[in-house]
């Protein structure tokens, strides 16, 4: 039984990807700002319909957290899900055996 | 046909008129009655002869709506053009303005928004 089929799910789209690289370069974006970069930056002509999906699946991954303040709306990225991925397959390589 | 004034739809023109002359550097260029409001524009310091902004009340009831669902999402309601957004967004945090998007380079133009304080998000925006 997988036991992220969301996580899984959510960094298999290219455009989910692009936006978790955008978050990257600056946390804590409103909705305009992630259509903007993605459609400036990388020509990615998506509505923003499109845009708020898929950031309902990062979000429900838990890669995404949106944050309210006053009248605004942010998204912030959390790469602590991906823990689990190299925690399934450890990466040796970055922690040598003496 | 050419385009002599367009308009932002504020919650208070006093309070408006201070933020965009005080804060944004714009001049008053009309101020007449009208009616429950004023004829209220304001143009850019560098170009009065230019375009005017006019600073018009937000009273229909289909406004409020309208501008705090372009806030939540973070879409301003119109854009500035500066020659040096970057400077620009310190001058104006300076002076205590709220952005939600700070200098951004998006390839062809920089970027940045903040709150007008009178309902709406504003874009900078300079042209590389």
């Amino acid at each position: 039984m997988d036991a992220d089929p969301d996580l899984f799910k959510a960094i298999g789209d290219a455009t989910r990807r692009i936006i978790l690289d955008e978050l990257t370069d600056r946390d804590g974006q409103t909705l305009f700002e992630i259509c903007s970069r993605l459609t400036m930056k990388h020509g990615l002509a998506s509505s923003r319909q499109a845009i708020s999906q898929h950031l309902a699946v990062l979000e429900q991954a838990g890669l995404v957290h949106t944050r309210r303040q006053g009248r605004f709306k942010f998204h912030h990225i959390d790469t602590g899900p991906l823990r689990s991925i190299v925690e399934r397959w450890p990466i040796d390589r970055e922690e040598p055996d003496p | 046909m050419r385009i002599s004034i367009t308009s932002v739809l504020v919650d208070d023109q006093a309070k408006a008129l201070a933020f965009y002359t005080e804060k944004l550097g714009f001049i008053k260029k009309t101020d007449e009655p009208a009616g429950e409001a004023r004829w209220l524009t304001v143009v850019s310091a560098a170009n009065p002869d230019g375009v005017e902004l006019l600073l018009e009340p937000d009273g229909h009831p289909a406004a409020g709506p309208f501008k705090s669902a372009l806030v939540a999402d973070g879409i301003p309601f119109t854009q500035f053009a500066v020659d040096d957004v970057y400077a620009e967004v310190e001058r104006l945090k300076g002076l205590g303005v709220e952005f939600t998007q700070d200098a951004t380079d998006l390839g062809p133009v920089v970027t940045a928004v903040f709150d007008d304080t009178c309902g709406n998000l504003i874009q900078l925006a300079a042209m590389k």
